[in-house]
């Protein structure tokens, strides 16, 4: 669940724009041993591996980036252009699969995602992937609470803390239905995933009542304003995280008490992928363990690839609990799962009300 | 020949309107005027009636509307200076309101967060100082402080354009006719620059009423407007048809303006 850059707004206009216009020039060229057209978020790989799979391969990758998992969606669906490999969140590959659109991946082809990957994340997928039929996992990592050492008066362990008056106009929430959701959630011990309408309604007027407190709800720059001593606390991916820290030591990252929301984004080959073996080859060279360190050096988002995480040079990151929790250790914690079109939609609505207070 | 030839010559720009403006409207309607199973209904465009659909048209017609009411007061001024200045010197003036324009517009109003945050440059110079901060950031006056930062030159070009066009002799027999300069102004220069006001307040009005960026960055994403519901419509609710439909209302308070602006200024004359 990768989000980074300002290009949040520029991305949605620039796909309606061009999307013809790229899925025109697709379908030309290609290289020796033919292409692969691979659709990811926004700055979520080295751009030094795509060159490297081009030059050992000599397969042409075609490669095109969306900002949200729903932006993705429709076009993935309309077919309007046509992707062999994309890398959606969670819920969102199940939603997938529920219509049909995701092709069986046969490990047979990506022996290293079978060796490499480990086992914990296929456990883990289970959730939206039951018979990890179709997804390889490609990053994780949680969603927790960022918090300024020297502007908080104890430590930040859970959720609650969020509602305390004493932080007021100092915090920052995510900018998004499923996480703003999720935290109102668990601080009322319901399931993220919940669609009864009395618990929703409950976490909504939690969401109401902790408005004024909220500086800002912020999706991206969440990592800037904490960098910048903006705000004491932050709700933030575990994966910008550790890029913060590097910036500023004096921001410490925590899993809240409550519970929170264990997210991962997969690798996934599309039902009518016009270039199926290619796209076979590239996933697995995505998982071979020197290809995945370099990206987790360059995203910072945590590797499910356990070759990979041997690989890391400086000890601090490759036992960092940040990078690399131990998912045992924590209660509580759920995968988003897709809470089919009604679901989505009351919490959307839920969620205008919200922002609208 | 001349006619054969002229019709040739627009070809790019029929092909361009038809693709990226005519396509694209009409597929605004199709979304807006059905359902998810395709079928026509009218209740995309109703859903401006709800409770939040309607606060934020509302708090968006408030904010433009204050928003355009700073940048003519902040415009016509200047744009009179501008108006009476040696052509070098105006020219020169011109570029430096202009020259902003050049940085995206994006940038330019992250700057503006920058400035005014808690710890920004704005705050860290007043502290220095030993000064009261100023805090407005994620409030609606940071909202309207960007509006009439991005949307200022557009107001002062078009006045400067009708004012430039008022013959002074017009000016001069008003004076030699005993009247003083401010009965002048009123009854001569500002009705003769009408046209240039209503063209700038369309120009102003119409992106600030539909913007959500400026919203989402100076504001904080706490204060909704209507182009902030339709964007996350689009872009996290995946609901087309109701994004649209808000799109459809919006357009009818844009073509309201548009043809006020249609009556006032028939000549085109504030048109630059």
């Amino acid at each position: 669940m990768k989000k980074r850059n300002m290009k949040k707004f520029l991305i949605p206009a620039l796909t309606f724009a061009f999307a013809g216009i790229t899925a025109g020039c697709s379908s030309s060229g290609g290289g020796e041993n033919g292409e692969v057209i691979v659709y990811n978020w926004g700055e979520y790989i080295d751009p030094e591996t795509l060159e490297q799979f081009e030059e050992e391969t000599g397969i042409k990758v075609i490669y095109d980036e969306f900002e949200t998992n729903e932006i993705m969606y429709p076009k993935v669906e309309s077919g309007a252009a046509s992707y062999d490999v994309v890398c959606p969140s969670d819920y969102m590959i199940s939603k997938m699969i529920d219509h049909d659109m995701l092709a069986e991946i046969n490990f047979d082809n990506i022996p290293n995602a079978r060796d490499n990957i480990g086992a914990q994340y296929y456990e883990q997928s289970k959730d939206f992937d039951p018979e990890n039929k179709y997804s390889i996992p490609y990053c994780w990592g949680t969603v927790g609470i960022l918090y300024n050492k020297t502007m908080v008066d104890e430590p930040i362990t859970k959720w609650a803390q969020l509602w305390d008056e004493k932080y007021a106009d100092n915090i920052l929430m995510q900018d998004s239905v499923r996480d703003a959701f999720m935290v109102a959630e668990k601080l009322n011990g319901f399931s993220m995933n919940t669609v009864d309408p009395a618990q929703l309604e409950t976490a909504k007027n939690a969401l109401i009542e902790q408005k004024p407190l909220v500086q800002a709800y912020v999706i991206d720059q969440v990592r800037d304003k904490m960098i910048g001593n903006e705000a004491a606390i932050g709700v933030i991916y575990s994966g910008e995280a550790i890029y913060t820290q590097r910036e500023n030591p004096d921001l410490e990252y925590v899993i809240p008490e409550e519970g929170t929301n264990v997210w991962i984004d997969s690798w996934v080959i599309l039902k009518d992928a016009p270039n199926k073996e290619n796209a076979e080859k590239f996933i697995n060279f995505m998982c071979r363990g020197d290809i995945a360190v370099k990206n987790f050096e360059y995203i910072t988002y945590s590797t499910p690839n356990d070759a990979a995480r041997e690989l890391i040079e400086d000890e601090d990151i490759k036992n960092s609990e940040t990078a690399f929790p131990d998912l045992s250790q924590y209660p509580n914690l759920e995968t988003y799962v897709y809470l089919g079109e009604d679901g989505d939609a009351l919490y959307n609505e839920l969620w205008k009300e919200v922002k609208s207070n | 020949m001349t006619s054969e030839k002229s019709k040739w010559l627009s070809t790019p720009y029929v092909a361009w309107s038809i693709m990226f403006i005519l396509i694209p409207l009409c597929m605004i309607f199709y979304y807006g005027l059905t359902d998810k199973s395709g079928a026509f209904t009218l209740e995309n465009v109703a859903a401006i009636a709800s409770a939040e659909h309607a606060k934020a048209l509302w708090l968006s017609l408030l904010l433009s509307l204050i928003s355009t009411l700073v940048c003519f007061l902040l415009a016509y001024p200047l744009a009179m200076i501008l108006a009476n200045l040696q052509v070098n010197q105006h020219s020169f003036i011109i570029l430096i309101f202009i020259l902003p324009m050049w940085m995206n517009f994006l940038l330019r109003t992250l700057a503006w967060q920058t400035l005014l945050e808690k710890n920004g440059v704005i705050n860290s110079v007043l502290s220095f100082l030993h000064l009261p901060n100023i805090n407005i950031i994620n409030t609606p006056c940071a909202i309207v402080l960007g509006m009439v930062y991005n949307f200022l030159p557009f107001m002062v070009l078009p006045l400067y354009n009708a004012l430039s066009k008022i013959d002074e002799n017009v000016i001069n027999a008003s004076r030699d006719l005993g009247a003083g300069s401010i009965y002048t102004f009123f009854r001569i220069t500002l009705p003769l620059s009408v046209p240039g006001i209503i063209s700038g307040i369309t120009m102003v009005f119409v992106p600030a009423l539909t913007t959500f960026v400026i919203s989402t960055i100076l504001g904080g994403s706490k204060i909704l407007l209507i182009g902030n519901v339709i964007e996350q419509e689009f872009t996290q609710a995946s609901n087309w048809h109701l994004g649209s439909g808000l799109s459809i209302v919006l357009m009818i308070f844009i073509i309201l303006n548009m043809i006020t602006s249609a009556v006032f200024d028939k000549e085109g004359t504030g048109l630059i």
